[in-house]
């Protein structure tokens, strides 16, 4: 062997390293499959929208519906709380980003931009996962008058936005729009 | 296994015929009857016994709850209270498992800090050390998973928070998580493989094991002294002291399980638990098992960001690295010497890391207020340069009390005192 690898490769060097190349190559394609089962499977995965009647939703009540295993939060906003919102300046913010999934990735997190938009701006909808390890905030809680964690003490005000505690991001505001003036569809 | 050469001879015909078979009974002899052991071995070294009963408790207590257990989140609630309320039996083979968990938690961690006091994770034992770090770590990753089995309140928000910790990494995190989750929640699947999972990292632990008493027995045991066996004089054969003494420290251990298993077997679990897991609530208060509690405190006393590390993903990375430090322990203590006994200093140090975990433990089961986590902080400091400073420098500036010459030394020094 050794006087062979010093000279030029022979026929059998070649043979040797293309069946071991081979033998790799199919070993990953075996075990592809078997890794690949881990993902979210067809089923879980056409859960992808639902619709939401929030007729019944005055001003000031809150809504938590479940869409992909998770708690989803629609509130119809007090004009309280929507100026409250509005009134904070980005700058004040632990995380300047919107995190709404029907806007640019990089809009502010104003007041506008975390609600429903023109005309719905006391409408928010967003996921009831806090952005620190998955617990579901406590509604109309904290000194923010939104939603506070108990898990770890995260406070998010009337917008959803992180204020204090260790939750690195806003609450995030999944792709949903208005099919009619009181159905929502999310995803 | 025993490295050395065998005395074992068959005196019967078929004991002959099997030898030159396979010589399994040669194996067993060799390692578990004629092995040397150091004869000043204390009960600080009948840890490794105790584990070994466990395993085989969880394993035996386990594969007849599986015969019982429905892995649905529908019916898996119901299927736990099924074994509780109407299996044969079927709440004692519940409590031995939950209670059992506990104690194979207490024995390890017991069996962890006699290595740190023995220093028994030095040359040339670093293989046998790493191995058990790896036990230690597949013994958490079967832990957690069991306890989601139930599908109570905190096996499902348990779960949750756990699998969180993989969505703080940048970028592939998310991805990460739903991998493990099998959906965009704790959902069906994840109760599906984690199911699958929790009955096959046992074998897995046992697989290791092996390999762990293997590279034990081809460097042999540590021993109270730290000087490493010179002559026959050193030793006494396994069986029957180191049997005899195992088995005395197995049974005051089995005694203290059996004491919760029937007296108070829900001490060390959570009443939350008792309630189906419900997606749209979570806990007031969501603790893990008491054996991660100091991992826990670790992991919440990071409330800062450093530099581009969030908070976040910085006390992940403090959570994990406080496991993975233990894998670099044999190089990151430089002490020529092995034993505290010999090192007082040393010896001061090891006991406040002691009561650092439990302090970091306790501080774990609070919830946290801001005096809380100061002291985490400062225990999570306390834990890390315990390793990483301590351990080095301690090493390179502590004059260490003389050593005996020999294991036969001190023990007749000693005998002579008394």
């Amino acid at each position: 062997m050794n006087n062979q690898t010093m000279g030029e490769p022979t026929r059998r060097d070649f043979l040797y390293l293309t069946t071991g190349m081979a033998g790799a190559v199919g070993a990953v394609a075996v075990a592809w499959p078997f890794v690949d089962q881990m993902r979210p499977d067809a089923s879980t995965l056409a859960m992808a929208s639902i619709e939401v009647d929030v007729s019944a939703l005055t001003p000031g009540m809150s809504l938590t519906v479940k869409w992909r295993g998770k708690p989803v939060f629609i509130r119809n906003r007090t004009d309280k709380e929507v100026q409250e919102a509005a009134a904070v300046k980005l700058e004040q913010l632990k995380d300047p980003i919107a995190r709404n999934q029907n806007l640019p990735a990089d809009a502010p997190a104003t007041g506008a931009d975390r609600s429903a938009g023109k005309g719905k701006e006391n409408w928010i909808v967003m996921i009831g996962s806090c952005t620190h390890l998955g617990c579901v905030p406590l509604g109309q809680a904290g000194e923010y008058g939104g939603w506070f964690c108990p898990c770890h003490g995260s406070v998010y005000d009337t917008a959803g936005r992180i204020r204090k505690g260790p939750a690195p991001e806003n609450l995030l505001m999944p792709i949903f729009s208005f099919t009619k003036d009181t159905v929502i569809k999310i995803g | 296994m025993s490295g050395g050469h065998s005395s074992y001879e068959p005196t019967s015909g078929l004991g002959k015929w099997v030898d030159s078979r396979l010589p399994l009974p040669r194996m067993v002899y060799d390692s578990f009857i004629a092995y040397p052991v150091p004869r000043n071995l204390n009960y600080a070294y009948t840890f490794g016994a105790m584990l070994a009963v466990m395993l085989v408790v969880q394993i035996l207590t386990g594969v007849v709850l599986a015969m019982h257990y429905v892995a649905s989140i529908d019916l898996a609630f119901g299927s736990v209270e099924g074994i509780m309320r109407d299996v044969n039996h079927g709440w004692l083979l519940r409590y031995l498992h939950a209670n059992g968990a506990s104690f194979f938690f207490i024995a390890v961690y017991l069996h962890i800090a006699r290595g740190l006091y023995y220093g028994s994770y030095k040359a040339p034992r670093e293989i046998l050390w790493i191995l058990g770090v790896i036990i230690y770590l597949l013994m958490m990753a079967t832990g957690f998973m069991g306890y989601v089995l139930p599908w109570g309140q905190m096996s499902f928000w348990g779960a949750t928070v756990i699998t969180g910790f993989f969505s703080a990494f940048p970028l592939v995190g998310e991805w990460i998580q739903q991998f493990l989750l099998g959906g965009f929640a704790v959902g069906q699947p994840t109760l599906n493989r984690f199911f699958s999972l929790h009955y096959l990292l046992p074998f897995v632990i046992a697989g290791v094991v092996i390999l762990h008493v293997w590279a034990l027995h081809v460097t042999g045991q540590t021993n109270p002294t730290g000087v490493e066996v010179k002559s026959k004089t050193d030793t006494v054969a396994f069986t029957p002291y180191a049997t005899v003494k195992d088995a005395l420290g197995v049974v005051i251990f089995l005694l203290a399980y059996s004491w919760f298993v029937f007296y108070m077997p829900n001490y060390l679990g959570h009443p939350d638990n008792y309630t189906m897991a419900n997606a749209l609530k979570t806990p007031a208060h969501i603790v893990p098992e008491w054996y991660y509690l100091p991992f826990y405190a670790m992991l919440r006393a990071i409330t800062f960001n450093v530099g581009p590390i969030d908070s976040k993903l910085g006390g992940v990375l403090v959570m994990f690295g406080s496991i993975i430090v233990l894998f670099f322990l044999p190089w990151l203590d430089t002490s020529k010497v092995r034993s505290a006994v010999y090192r007082p200093w040393y010896k001061l140090f090891f006991w406040l890391f002691v009561a650092d975990c439990i302090l970091l433990g306790w501080l774990g089961s609070r919830q946290p207020t801001d005096t809380y986590t100061l002291m985490a902080q400062f225990g999570t400091l306390y834990y890390f340069g315990f390793f990483l400073v301590i351990m080095p420098v301690l090493g390179l500036i502590e004059t260490p009390r003389r050593l005996p010459n020999s294991i036969t030394e001190a023990v007749l020094e000693k005998s002579a005192k008394a």
